[in-house]
């Protein structure tokens, strides 16, 4: 099992989420954020004060995929998250150790 | 014989109800009280109306401090603003509205109607009305202080200024201007001083009282940086701002045309140069922060609006509407570059009230002088430079004063726990928006967050300042 989290930018979440749907992930969670990588902020004005604002609004998505289908949900988020400017975002494949369904109880790969 | 009889009696008849008619003709002298007395009636309903449209403009106001402060503390700027009404209007109704109208026999204050006293059930309910009118007047001038002072303010102290102001500050200004209106007769309008609505005796007034609040306080946490640098606070809603500005609008048309007190045709151009002053402080403020800022900036630009509304409150029923487009357009420059100012200095005011109602208070009034429809004079500016200066003189040493002597006894100032963590929490343990998850973050990181920022401050100005 891994667990994929893809930072985004929120304008492509509605694209994305119906890439994974298509592709069959069996759920995923989002997250309000915000982050810079190497794009950095941008300068505004309240009241005449000029201040820099470097944390840019993202979304992060986070979702548990088999090892099968990492390089399909990995692509699929690329591929569609991809706007070609500064600030697209980023993802990270992290091993992941157990998952338990609360309800039922099931852990390991029935629990995803 | 039948035929005379019904033409008898009809003639009879005819001839009675001619002479009933005749016996019921008005007189002339019972149509003139007759005539006064609906105008009388329409003095009252004018005066009444007004009222309400300055009542309202404490809405106003609330929408446009909590629009311009932060998430974590719009409870407490509600409650300022609630409470700055219900125990000013107590305040004024047993001592200000004496002191402010009462018989004067020196022209510096006045020593009758405390209580209302001047109101008998038998007697002319006009002081009832002329009080309804007056009050939300003091109203004004005591929540204008409310917004520079906002989150960092303790309640107790803001509660113990409300009823200074109400009772004593405001009303004894307002003796010297406006007592000739009731019972009393001040100084300054003995010298000609005009002021019509109140540019001086309200706003500012209302305005160096601000002045002195945020001096006295000193800047939020996090306002200024260790270099000097002016960091933004931004304020968590523009749209309750914006509302904000639009309600005070709409009652300053009761604010200004109101202060004749009489129904008749001289308000029509008091509504006139009131929304041509709003219209071009507006403007002016835009391209003024537009030019400076490179986008047209909408906290300005509010802000704009009401300076002109500030403004044109002293000359509102004595100057041209050409005249009010001209003063109008001063007040929006007016007010960027005193935002500017007064942000410099390091007097930290969250929603620019000393800008607008201080510094335009006193533009206004002697705009009133300058531009005098009547003609100008160098006596006359001279009495409206006098009144200015008698404001400052007098209203800002007393809040001063006043404010310091709160911070001695009670502390005017929160903790910076208390800042840091937000007065509705501590002050009023409630959270004004529970659904809304709003982090206390402000957009901008460093502002009033960050663990290095909690370092253990002394309460007061002084230090405040030192450490900056």
């Amino acid at each position: 099992m891994r667990k994929i989290e893809a930072i985004i930018k929120p304008f492509q979440l509605d694209e994305v989420k119906d890439a994974l749907n298509l592709l069959g992930v069996t759920g995923m969670t989002i997250s309000e954020v915000k982050g810079f990588g190497r794009q950095r902020g941008h300068k505004e004005v309240y009241r005449g004060a000029e201040y820099q604002v470097d944390f840019v609004p993202k979304i992060k998505i986070d979702l548990i995929v088999s090892r099968e289908m990492v390089d399909q949900v990995v692509g699929a988020i690329a591929g569609k998250a991809n706007t070609h400017k500064v600030g697209d975002g980023k993802i990270f494949v992290i091993p992941l150790e157990n998952a338990v369904r609360i309800r039922t109880g099931e852990s390991g790969r029935d629990a995803i | 014989m039948k035929a005379i009889g019904f033409t008898g009696f009809g003639l009879l008849l005819l001839g009675g109800l001619v002479g009933v008619a005749w016996a019921d003709d008005p007189t002339p002298l019972s149509n003139k009280a007759a005539v006064e007395l609906v105008q009388a009636h329409a003095n009252y309903v004018w005066t009444l109306v007004a009222a309400v449209l300055v009542f309202f403009m404490q809405a106003g106001f609330a929408m446009v401090e909590t629009g311009f402060t932060r998430a974590k503390n719009a409870i407490n700027i509600m409650m300022k603003n609630l409470m700055d009404f219900s125990l000013g209007s107590l305040a004024f109704w047993a001592v200000g509205f004496g002191l402010m109208f009462g018989v004067s026999s020196t022209g510096w204050f006045g020593t009758s109607g405390f209580f209302l006293s001047d109101y008998t059930p038998d007697g002319d309910p006009w002081v009832l009305a002329f009080w309804m009118f007056q009050v939300v007047f003091a109203a004004t001038a005591a929540t204008i202080v409310s917004g520079a002072m906002a989150e960092r303010t303790k309640f107790v102290g803001y509660l113990t200024y409300s009823v200074v102001i109400s009772a004593f500050i405001y009303p004894i200004f307002g003796s010297w201007a406006w007592g000739g209106l009731l019972n009393g007769g001040g100084w300054l309008e003995n010298l000609g001083f005009i002021d019509f609505a109140g540019s001086t005796v309200v706003h500012s007034v209302g305005g160096w009282a601000a002045l002195a609040g945020a001096i006295v306080l000193g800047p939020r946490i996090g306002k200024y940086g260790k270099d000097g640098a002016i960091k933004p606070i931004m304020g968590h809603s523009m749209t309750l701002a914006a509302l904000g500005v639009f309600i005070l609008w709409m009652g300053w048309f009761g604010f200004n045309p109101g202060s004749t007190t009489v129904a008749d045709k001289s308000i029509a151009l008091i509504f006139v140069t009131t929304n041509l002053s709003a219209c071009t402080g507006a403007v002016a403020a835009l391209f003024t922060s537009w030019l400076k800022f490179g986008k047209p900036e909408i906290g300005m630009t509010l802000n704009g609006a009401l300076a002109g509304l500030v403004a044109i409150t002293a000359g509102c029923a004595n100057v041209s509407p050409g005249s009010a487009i001209l003063i109008g357009a001063v007040a929006g420059v007016l007010v960027v570059l005193s935002v500017l100012f007064f942000e410099r200095i390091r007097v930290d005011d969250p929603v620019g009230a000393v800008s607008v109602h201080g510094v335009n208070g006193a533009w206004g009034t002697l705009a009133a002088g300058l531009f005098n429809a009547g003609g100008t004079s160098m006596a006359l500016v001279g009495v409206q430079l006098l009144g200015i200066a008698a404001c400052f003189i007098w209203a800002f040493p007393m809040a001063f004063g006043m404010f310091k002597l709160v911070d001695k006894i009670v502390g005017l100032r929160v903790s910076p726990e208390e800042e840091l963590e937000g007065l509705d929490v501590t002050e009023h343990g409630g959270v004004a928006y529970p659904d809304f998850g709003l982090s206390s973050h402000g957009g901008i990181m460093p502002a009033g967050g960050g663990a290095k920022e909690n370092r253990p401050h002394p309460v007061g100005a002084t230090m405040a300042l030192k450490q900056e």
